[in-house]
């Protein structure tokens, strides 16, 4: 395979940096997974393992962590569905780049909605 | 005058595939790939967002996550099945997804076998983890402080 001559942009715009956000989305959300099934396994330890592990992600470093987790799932998401109906609506390849901003501005609306209520939760008197 | 490609060398429009061409691509199994990974996106997206609903905005949030809430929560068959579907499906999705990754942007053979047999390991330990959890969890261990368990296990 040859090597792709540096400093190319493909495309470039919306189609391929809506790409590049869902691939670092998708990855870094599988690696979270891995995480998250083994710390929950701890249930099956003991109780106090558990709420060691969990008081972990209680603190409010893990707490902004949990923020942008919560967004590369949203935005994976919303881009996702945004991914299917390119491939299936008739008219999705010649809308995909409003589709994008549609994701964007529900992305900004959900995280609007999320972000002071999981950091109220975090960061209030606890 | 540009130089013109004699008939012979070219192959008529929409006549059969060669042999060679054909044997490359006899399975279908990147199409079902490709399929599963937006079936079982859209599940996820239901799914993922009731994960977060009920654990991280209904009540106090992250805050009320403990053993006793997971003990709660397993007790009931519809969060047993909704976690264990979760599991099954992100697993392979995401799977499927690194391992494209990893076809992309690995050139050498080796580097890849390596990757994905990483890849392939952390799958099998994680869903078999994960399911025997789901499945062998006992809400209410014996010999465990009662105040770090749900309600109903005193009762």
């Amino acid at each position: 395979m040859p090597d792709a001559p540096a400093g190319t942009l493909y495309r470039g715009r919306e189609g391929m940096w809506s790409w590049v956000a869902h691939r670092v989305t998708g990855f870094l959300i599988f690696f979270f997974l891995l995480v998250h099934v083994a710390d929950t396994s701890l249930v099956r330890v003991s109780p106090e393992a558990y709420n060691a592990v969990i008081g972990t992600y209680k603190n409010p470093i893990m707490g902004l962590g949990e923020l942008g987790l919560v967004a590369a799932i949203v935005f994976h998401a919303f881009n996702g569905i945004r991914v299917m109906l390119v491939d299936f609506w008739s008219q999705g390849t010649r809308h995909h780049r409003l589709m994008l901003w549609i994701v964007m501005g529900l992305f900004v609306v959900t995280m609007a909605a999320f972000t002071p209520r999981h950091l109220m939760n975090v960061f209030g008197g606890h | 005058m540009a130089q013109t490609v004699t008939p012979s060398a070219l192959e008529a429009p929409r006549s059969p595939r060669s042999p060679r061409s054909r044997r490359s691509t006899r399975t279908n199994y990147e199409l079902y790939g490709w399929v599963f990974m937006r079936a079982s996106g859209a599940l996820l997206l239901v799914l993922i967002f009731g994960h977060l609903f009920m654990n991280l905005w209904v009540g106090e949030g992250i805050n009320a996550i403990d053993f006793a809430f997971v003990g709660g929560k397993w007790s009931s068959p519809l969060w047993q099945t909704w976690d264990l579907l979760m599991l099954w499906l992100a697993m392979i999705h995401g799977t499927n997804g690194v391992r494209t990754i990893i076809n992309d942007y690995a050139e050498r053979d080796a580097t890849r076998i390596v990757l994905k047999s990483a890849l392939y390991l952390a799958f099998v330990v994680t869903v078999v983890l994960g399911t025997l959890v789901i499945f062998t969890f006992d809400p209410c261990p014996p010999n465990a402080p009662a105040e770090l368990l749900a309600s109903f296990c005193t009762a």
